[in-house]
């Protein structure tokens, strides 16, 4: 794994988020670990003493970032690496239009990852260095009729840190984003999705990914199954029902 | 949660700028060896009362604040992480010169180039320089450096007049050599204060050059014994040595003294800023911007071993023992000959480790010292050896005795090591009574500072800090490190 010395993780309190959390202290990296749910934090910062920094905060507060940010860089000593792990995706009934399930999933999947993204990516472009990770999904690869709005948040996010990538790739900054398939989080239990991947699995593959700028599966497998899924036409997508 | 409206969005934009950092401030700075970076939020103040409120800022914020000067300290004496970096650079006017005197009074951001094309014409030269002309006075006083004639002409502390002094507390010092505070802010690293004015005494010269006199000693007995040769007769004395060398060719190198000219003009044209300037081609073709890229492909064991047999090789043949005309900036700033020579060093960048040995046992520790190089296998590519006087400054360098500068390039993994011999060395040299220079510092551990400042330094160095830096805002990578604050 790279020697990340200084990060910070949102939505760190569980799923993959709280892995990476795990392993990137445990590689002796300092990270503040961002999420509402403190008791979880504290549980984390106990696991590993000293180089995880509890930081309880709602990502829909977007107006105290731009302070939370710095002071979390100051107790921090520095910063190399922002990961947003932070995400929802509430049940949505194939027939249910629910603007409060849906407010939530853009509020919380992508207008908190551009409040804290923009954030990393000032500071990253001023100091020349840094990575910034985001957790996009597979299922930003198509609009599907089961989540409209989740899919249309991680579509989001993916374009927002395309278009990161190509400002900042000229500062030595890498931007990457991953997507990761079904894995075991506690947003997905009730999906029981089969052959899902363990978080720390994918906690160790998003760290290595986050080698090099771009977009990234998480398996070959699934580079392939999407680059032909995302080749579908519109019209073919519909009927099929994946 | 409530949407801002427009006008909301506003108010809180100002609030912003006063409960944090502007995020367009923050830059990632190095040393000079680009071997130590951090990031920090830079303001560059070009008044007084602007360095004042960048403390006021730093106090409100809980930020703390490293000085920064032209950036020439070599490892991590001038960046802070996270800190508040106040920088000089536009603290740059001279305020007063008096050509009949030779005192001038400047602000800390006027760097040496400034001092003499400011003062040579009238006949007047700075009393002491480093290497290269680009240290502004306030990192020049907060190192207090010493140049090739620091055995007979001391630090630039020592030619210092008055100076003024901002306190993080907002308390200007004016001092003088009769203040005990004069001598622990010169020398104290920007710990406790920033120089932000100073009324400088500079040197009279009659000519733009100096007579310069090479010689190519062939081992350790035949340097030192030059140097006692020259030491009471020289302005100037510097030698390079070929750390490669070994056995009988141990401490071999190229010595060079030099004197102040004489001229019977009383205006002579080497005292006109186009006879000082360096040349901007080698061989008169080659771009001297360009050079470094050259020097890089030699920028290994094996051409640096060519490199130094060679220079040795040909000062043995070519001028040894013949006396030359050379121009005052020529002579000073070799290390301005080649600009961006630092790059060579890259993407790993270099450190500078200069140790100061008393006389008695210069010679031993100095041998040693490149013994256990060679067999490390990290020779240092550029070594310089220089006499020196010791003096009363707080945080004072030099001895009765001599300094060794060596240049190591870092690789991809040989960090681990050569910290390890740089510990080994400075074992060597706190046993044979020696001392350490901030300014070049990159490996030092608090016990080595401890050793050789000695209890009673660093007591001064807290009282002071205690008065004038209650918040103990004012740090550095380096002080953090050796744990001065």
């Amino acid at each position: 794994m790279a020697p990340y010395k200084h990060a910070i993780v949102i939505g760190a309190s569980s799923g993959i988020g709280a892995e990476i959390t795990r392993q990137l202290a445990s590689s002796g990296c300092r990270v503040a670990a961002v999420a509402r749910r403190i008791d979880r934090l504290e549980q984390l910062a106990e696991e590993h003493k000293g180089n995880v920094l509890p930081v309880e905060h709602d990502v829909r507060n977007y107006y105290a970032v731009p302070e939370l940010f710095q002071q979390i860089t100051q107790r921090l000593n520095g910063l190399d690496l922002v990961v947003y792990a932070a995400g929802v995706m509430p049940e949505v009934g194939l027939h249910e239009y629910c603007f409060e399930k849906d407010r939530a999933m853009v509020e919380v999947n992508f207008l908190a990852a551009i409040a804290w993204m923009n954030e990393a990516a000032s500071r990253f472009e001023n100091t020349k260095h840094g990575t910034i990770v985001a957790i996009g999904s597979v299922a930003g690869d198509r609009g599907r009729a089961g989540q409209p709005v989740y899919n249309a948040t991680k579509a989001g996010l993916t374009t927002y840190m395309e278009a990161l990538r190509n400002r900042l790739g000229s500062y030595g900054v890498r931007v990457v984003t991953v997507k990761p398939g079904p894995t075991q989080t506690e947003m997905t239990e009730k999906l029981h999705l089969k052959g899902a991947m363990a978080p720390s699995t994918a906690a160790s593959l998003i760290l290595a990914k986050s080698q090099s700028s771009g977009e990234h599966y998480l398996k070959p497998t699934h580079a392939v199954a999407f680059a032909i899924i995302r080749a579908i036409p519109s019209w073919l997508f519909q009927k099929l029902k994946i | 949660m409530a949407i801002p409206k427009a006008q909301d969005l506003a108010a809180w934009a100002a609030t912003r700028t006063r409960k944090h950092l502007e995020t367009d401030r923050i830059g990632r700075l190095s040393g000079f060896g680009f071997t130590k970076h951090a990031d920090g939020y830079v303001y560059r103040p070009s008044t007084l009362e602007e360095a004042r409120e960048v403390f006021e800022i730093a106090r409100s914020l809980k930020r703390q604040v490293v000085l920064r000067g032209a950036g020439r300290s070599y490892g991590d004496a001038n960046i802070g992480s996270e800190c508040i970096v106040l920088d000089n650079a536009r603290m740059n006017q001279i305020l007063d010169w008096n050509p009949v005197t030779g005192v001038i009074e400047a602000e800390c951001g006027v760097t040496i180039e400034d001092l003499w094309r400011h003062v040579l014409e009238d006949g007047w030269w700075p009393p002491v320089v480093s290497g290269t002309m680009y240290p502004t006075l306030g990192g020049v006083l907060a190192m207090n450096i010493h140049g090739k004639n620091n055995y007979c002409s001391g630090t630039f502390g020592e030619h210092v007049l008055e100076l003024e002094a901002l306190t993080p507390s907002g308390q200007i010092l004016i001092l003088t050599a009769k203040d005990e505070a004069f001598w622990a802010v010169i020398s104290s690293a920007g710990l406790l204060a920033m120089i932000t004015r100073v009324k400088i005494q500079m040197k009279k010269v009659h000519s733009g050059d100096l007579r310069v006199l090479p010689l190519a000693p062939a081992n350790w007995d035949e340097q030192f014994a030059i140097f006692e040769q020259f030491e009471g007769i020289a302005d100037y004395m510097v030698s390079w040595i070929d750390c490669f060398g070994s056995e009988k060719g141990a401490g071999r190198g190229a010595f060079h003294a030099a004197w102040y000219l004489d001229e019977p003009s009383e205006h002579p044209r080497t005292l006109e800023q186009s006879h000082q300037d360096l040349p901007d081609t080698i061989m008169g073709f080659w771009p001297k911007s360009m050079v470094w890229r050259l020097l890089k492909k030699f920028n290994n064991r094996l051409g640096m071993e060519f490199i130094n047999w060679s220079k040795y090789a040909s000062g043995r043949i070519l001028g040894n023992g013949k006396p030359h005309p050379q121009s005052l900036v020529g002579f000073s700033f070799l290390l301005d000959y080649v600009p961006n020579w630092r790059n060579a060093y890259l993407p790993y960048g270099f450190i500078q480790y200069q140790s100061f040995v008393p006389k008695e046992h210069a010679k031993r520790v100095f041998a040693q010292q490149i013994k256990m190089q060679q067999a490390a296998g990290l020779e240092s590519y550029l070594a310089v050896l220089k006499r020196h006087r010791p003096d009363k400054f707080l945080f004072s360098h030099a001895v009765d005795g001599y300094s060794l500068a060596l240049d190591f390039k870092i690789t991809k993994n040989n960090w681990p090591k050569l910290q390890q011999l740089c510990h080994q060395m400075n074992d060597l040299v706190l046993q044979a009574g020696g001392r350490f220079y901030f300014a070049k510092d990159s490996t030092l551990r608090p016990a080595d500072v401890r050793a050789y400042l000695g209890e009673e330094a660093l007591a001064t160095f807290s009282r002071f800090k205690a008065q004038f830096d209650p918040d103990n805002l004012l740090t550095s990578e380096l002080a953090r490190r050796v744990k001065l604050v």
